[in-house]
Order: structure tokens, then sequence, then C-alpha cells
């Protein structure tokens, strides 16, 4: 069978099930289990109701709970066990990790990621939607900072492999460096420390377009009078910008922010990529990578820890992101 | 404290779409205009480019003896209040009105002492602290003339500030206004609205806007009493002027008019010449004006369609003779019952009875009136 043929059987038998099911089970509800009719039709139409949502809300309720709360467990359990998987070790895995000085080095890379990547992205979003707001060719330009991210991670690390190339015929840092005289070609990447920022350079040109995007709708919900007001009562436009502006979408910055905060520790495609890890640019995930099958009981607490540093930031950003909801 | 000066001030949006054209308006110090007229008129447009809010495409807007066109909103020395308050929701009340000195860099002392003393003004002593969200619609708005009182503007700007509150916090505020319009004579203000009754109230001029010229500047009682032409007659004053087709048949000092339905004669306190004998012109008289007539002459007879019992008065809508017409309509004092179906004639005296020649009033027939092109409503 063609491969297409079978593409199009799967999406029909996927999308018909899930009506199906959807369909059939209000049926079941309404006409068999509880029918509206008889001596008891109106407690019958009550417990109807009652049973539906719950109904309608259980495939994604399993689907989660099989696909996301069982691993969360799964791993943690398995985290405290040997390399095997036989011998229970307790926390040992983890005491091994946190005397591993590459992965503290990984950790203390992570923490340059979550500082200055959201940081970075941010904030160049948000200097994009102000500056590109009123500009007739804003939208083009819009557009243009907005297109990486239909790139995936590995198709952009490709892209800036290139930007950063020994060659100077090819890399434009070489190719500044010949410019003004230099001899021989480096590799970017192997200067110790700033590869990381070369490396989350690449994330925050990803990124820039996702916060731009937002801050650019939340800007243009500023009601326009305070802005004038502002104008009337003497503010120059920087003042404007910070003292008007942005307080009025600080909901929305901090909600960009813990996202794409979120985003980054989970992000290993890059360094994977461009340094496997090596001339000190290790992260969390890719650490979590070189162990992944040789090691599962490492590797699992590595994505255990992972998941600790993400959790806070991540309740802080669903609770920001209800509160601006309200 | 300062006098406004208007010459030949225009707008055009684009080169091509004209909205406001040869607007001449000289306002002295002291006085509170009021810009009132249809929607669309650019009544707030005009007030936008005395802001500095939009750019004045023509002509030449000068305050206190200095062209002000190219001068930056905040030196101007205007202060405005925004239909929807604008307060900055993120500031509480105090730094919303400390927020324009901070900005012009006041001393602390200086700014806690002017914001208190407009705060004591306004009776907002008890809210500084609080965010806007915290408010009432009225204490807002009362915020937002408090941040322009602060700054001590040579004139004060008001956009259609009570538009949004409910009607009786309107009538508060209004008077509100009025009171601090009292307690600082020599502030100049220039107020917007679509609301007759605030301009007739608050203003000491007020200039009709309409079809993108100024129609006519005067006093409230001025505008009442002695409208320029059919358009201001009809949109000054609720419910609107009753216009009337009739025919000159005596001229003087007085005029006697005879009314094309009805077949009545009347007479009016506008002066006439020879000239004018026979000229169709239309008549006007409000519906308070009218009372039942009794004898011979009569402004209007018809047959009443609908009363409207008000108690205070009785308003009499008459049969129309054209589907297209407004209906004549006359306001009586005190109560009349049964007058519905009734054929009722009604005349005025002749001190409330206007004329028209082509949509314009005797009276100004040798002045420059702008005739707006537009219907009142």
């Amino acid at each position: 069978m063609s491969p297409i043929i079978q593409g199009i059987i799967t999406i029909i038998i996927g999308v018909g099930g899930c009506v199906g099911y959807f369909y059939f089970a209000n049926l079941f509800l309404d006409k068999v289990l509880f029918p509206a009719r008889g001596e008891n039709a109106g407690r019958n139409i009550n417990r109807a109701n009652m049973i539906r949502p719950w109904v309608f809300l259980f495939p994604a309720m399993f689907a989660l709970g099989l696909y996301l709360m069982y691993p969360v467990v799964g791993s943690f359990f398995r985290s405290l066990y040997d390399r095997s998987g036989d011998e229970f070790v307790g926390l040992g895995n983890y005491a091994r990790l946190f005397n591993n000085p590459d992965f503290r080095q990984a950790f203390f890379n992570n923490i340059l990621w979550a500082l200055f990547v959201p940081a970075g992205a941010t904030f160049l979003g948000l200097v994009i939607a102000q500056l590109t707001d009123r500009l007739r060719w804003g939208n083009i330009a819009k557009s243009l900072v907005f297109m990486p991210m239909a790139i995936s991670f590995v198709g952009a690390s490709l892209i800036w492999r290139f930007v950063y190339a020994q060659d100077g015929d090819i890399g434009i840092i070489n190719a500044i460096r010949f410019y003004f005289g230099a001899e021989e070609g480096i590799d970017p990447l192997q200067i110790p420390f700033w590869n990381n920022f070369l490396l989350m350079i690449i994330l925050i040109w990803i990124q820039t377009g996702f916060a731009m995007v937002i801050l650019s709708a939340a800007l243009r919900g500023i009601p326009e009078e305070t802005i004038e007001a502002a104008i009337i009562d003497g503010a120059n436009p920087f003042q404007v910008f910070f003292k008007i502006k942005v307080p009025q979408i600080m909901g929305t910055i901090v909600v960009v922010w813990t996202t794409i905060t979120i985003l980054v520790l989970k992000v290993f495609d890059i360094v994977y990529t461009m340094t496997g890890g090596n001339f000190g640019t290790e992260i969390l995930p890719s650490f979590m990578m070189d162990f992944m099958f040789r090691d599962d009981g490492q590797a699992t607490a590595v994505a255990f820890v992972i998941m600790l540093v993400v959790l806070p930031v991540m309740i802080w950003n669903i609770a920001q992101a209800r509160k601006e909801m309200r | 404290m300062a006098n406004l000066k208007l010459t030949d001030v225009e707008k055009t949006y684009g080169g091509t779409v004209q909205v406001l054209r040869d607007i001449n308006l000289d306002i002295e110090q002291g006085e509170l205009i009021v810009f009132v007229g249809p929607s669309g008129c650019g009544k707030s447009t005009l007030l936008r480019m005395i802001a500095g809010l939009e750019k004045i495409t023509g002509g030449e807007l000068v305050i206190d003896d200095m062209v002000v066109n190219d001068v930056p909103p905040s030196e101007r020395g205007i202060a405005m209040v925004f239909q929807s308050y604008a307060l900055y929701p993120h500031m509480t009340v105090r730094d919303n009105m400390a927020f324009a000195l901070k900005i012009a860099g006041d001393s602390k002392e200086e700014i806690d002492r002017k914001v208190e003393a407009a705060a004591a003004k306004l009776q907002l002593e008890n809210f500084l602290d609080r965010l806007p969200k915290a408010l009432s619609g009225g204490q807002r708005q009362r915020v937002a003339i408090g941040r322009s009182i602060v700054r001590d503007p040579k004139v004060y700007l008001f956009d259609e500030p009570l538009s949004n509150l409910d009607a009786s916090l309107r009538v508060a505020t209004r008077i509100q206004i009025a009171q601090l319009k009292e307690e600082m004579p020599e502030s100049t203000m220039i107020y917007v609205t679509h609301d007759q009754v605030e301009a007739m109230t608050l203003a000491s001029r007020i200039v009709v806007l309409a079809g993108g010229g100024v129609a006519q500047v005067g006093s409230p009682l001025t505008l009442y009493e002695k409208p320029n032409s059919t358009f201001v007659a009809k949109f000054i004053g609720s419910p609107a002027m009753n216009l009337m087709r009739g025919k000159i048949v005596g001229t003087g000092a007085t005029t006697t008019l005879e009314m094309e339905q009805g077949g009545g004669t009347i007479t009016s306190n506008y002066p006439s010449t020879d000239a004018d004998m026979g000229a169709e012109v239309e008549v006007g008289i409000r519906p308070e004006d009218m009372v039942e007539a009794t004898g011979s002459d009569f402004a209007y007879h018809g047959t009443v369609e609908i009363t409207e019992a008000l108690g205070e008065v009785t308003l009499l809508y008459f049969q129309r003779a054209n589907a297209e017409d407004d209906p004549v309509i006359g306001k009586l004092a005190g109560i009349h019952k049964g007058l519905r179906g009734n054929d009722v004639k009604l005349t005025a005296s002749a001190d409330k009875v206007h004329v028209f020649h082509n949509g314009i009033s005797l009276l100004y027939r040798d002045k420059e009136v702008f005739l707006p092109g537009v219907q009142p409503h």
C-alpha cells in the first residue's frame, strides 16, 4: 500500500474515531443510560448533564495520564535504579551527578541560558514590536522576524553553522576578521565560555519572533488615550515607552519571558547539532542525551532535575497567564 | 491664562479629505467655550488640533500671541481631559496627578503640595493611594480633572468628559465643573460635547460646528433667541424648532407672514424691506413658544396625531402634510386633556417668530453665514 493511502486511511480513522467517540458516547448517555423519558425523565436529564463533561474529557485525561503523568512517575522510579535497572541505588544517581564536573558545567551553562535567552528574546521582541508598530512596511519586517519560528532547531543550527564557519568565504565572523587583516580563520565555537553565547544567539534569533508577535498584540491593546495623555503631560517617546506602555503590558511580558524560559530548559537540539556538548557548551538536556540508552538511571535523574528546575517557572507562568485572562 | 486665536484653520487627511476649513475663532482669556455639533462635524478633531495631538494642515493657531502650530503639546500650556479618563492604570491616583510634574522635574515638596491642593479641591484626599480601577466613574473623571489642574495650564481642554458617566453623576460632575470654572475665573476652557444641556449651562460662548465649518458663534441665549440659520435654529433647543413654509405679505419694522398650511397670518418682530414683499420664507417657532390661538391670527392649523403628557408640559405632535417633513410640535404649559385627534390652531407672540430666507435668518442677511449643508440631527 502506498504511504499516501496509508496516511489518508490513518487520518480518516483518527478523525472519524474522535468524532464517533463524542457522537456515540453522547447518544449512549442520552438514549440508553439516562433516557429523557419515563417517570424519572427530569432526574435522568440532570444526571446525564452531570456525567457528560466527564465523558467528553475522558480521552484527553486518559491520554495525558498515560503519556505525561505515568512517564513522570516512571522516570522518577527509574532514576532510583542503577544503569541496568536491576539494582535499587536510592539517590545514588543524583549524588553521582552532582559530583560530576561535567554535570556542574552543564548546570551552570543552563543557568546562563535561562537568564540570557529569555531576556534577549523578550527585549528584542519588545523593541521590534514597538519600532514596527507604525511603519507602513512594519508587517513585512515582522514577518521576516517571525520566520525563524517556522524553522526547526536543527535546521536553524545548520544555518548558523555557516555563519560561524571557520572558512572566511562562508562564515561571516571570519569574513569580517579577514577584512580587518586577520591571517588565519578561527572556530568561534571553540572560544571557551563565549561560545555559549554564540549558541544562545541562535535560540534568541528563533524566539524573538514569538515574543514580538505576542507583545505587539499587547502594545496595540493599550488605550491610545493614555499615551496621548502622557504626551500632553510632557513625556518624551522613551518615557512614554518605559513609564506608560511597558508597565501596562507587564503581565504579558512576564508570560512571554517565562514561556521562553521553559522552552530554554528543554532545548537540546542546538547544542547537540552545533558542538555536541564539547568545548564547555554542555547544557542539561544535551547532557541527558549523552546518557540516554547507555545509562538510563543517570539520564532519568537529569530529566528529573530539569523538571524540578522548570516546575516553579511553569507554575508562575500559568498563574500569570490566568491573571492576564481575567 | 491665555487667549487663543484660530485663523483660517483647516484639517485635511491624506491631502484630499477635508474635515475642517476656514475656522476663525477668537477666544478671550477666562472664557468657557463649548464646541457642539452633530456627530462627525470635527469638533473633537478641532480640540485635538488645539491640543497638538493632530497636525494643523492649514491656517494658524495662536496661544498667548505665539504661533503654536508646530509646538509640541506639552509646551503649549494646555491640559486635556479625555472622555475615557485616560488614567494611567498602573499608577495610584497620586502618581497619576504627579506624573506631569515629575516629568517636568519639580521638587518632591512642590509636587506633594500641588497634588494635595488639587485633591482637596476635588474631594479626592481619601483616594490618593488607590489605583484607578478601585474608583468609580465619577471619581476617575475627577482624577483626570485633577491631573490637569496640577499642571496649572493656560488652557483646559475637555473632550466630552461626561459622556461615560450615568445620568445623575453627569449632572453632579457638570455642576462641579461649573464651580471649578468659577474658582478659576482666569483660566480659559474649551469643552467639546454633543449634549445641549452641558453646552447651554456651562458655556460663556457656544461654537456650533457642522459640515466642516463654524455655523455660528455666540452666547447660549443668542444662539437660542437669534439663530443665524435654519441649521442652528434646529440644532439648538429640544424638541427642535418648527420650520413652516410661509410668504411675506407685510414689510417694515415688523414682518407679516401668511402661512402655507392653514392660511393663517402672523407677525414677526424681524424687520424686512419692501423688496422682500411676496418672498417665500421659512417661519420658525420653537415648540415651547407655541400657544393655542383663539382669533384669526394663527401660525399653524392642524390635527393632533399624538399627545405626550409630561405633567409640567403637554407635547402635541401634528399630522404631517408630507411624509418626509418633520412633524410640527407644540409644547403647551400644563396639562391639556382630550386634544388628540382634534383640530388645533397655534400661534406665538411676535418676538418669538423667526424668519429665514434661503436658510439664512433675516437678522443676519448682511453678514457672512456659513450654511453647513447637512441635517442637524
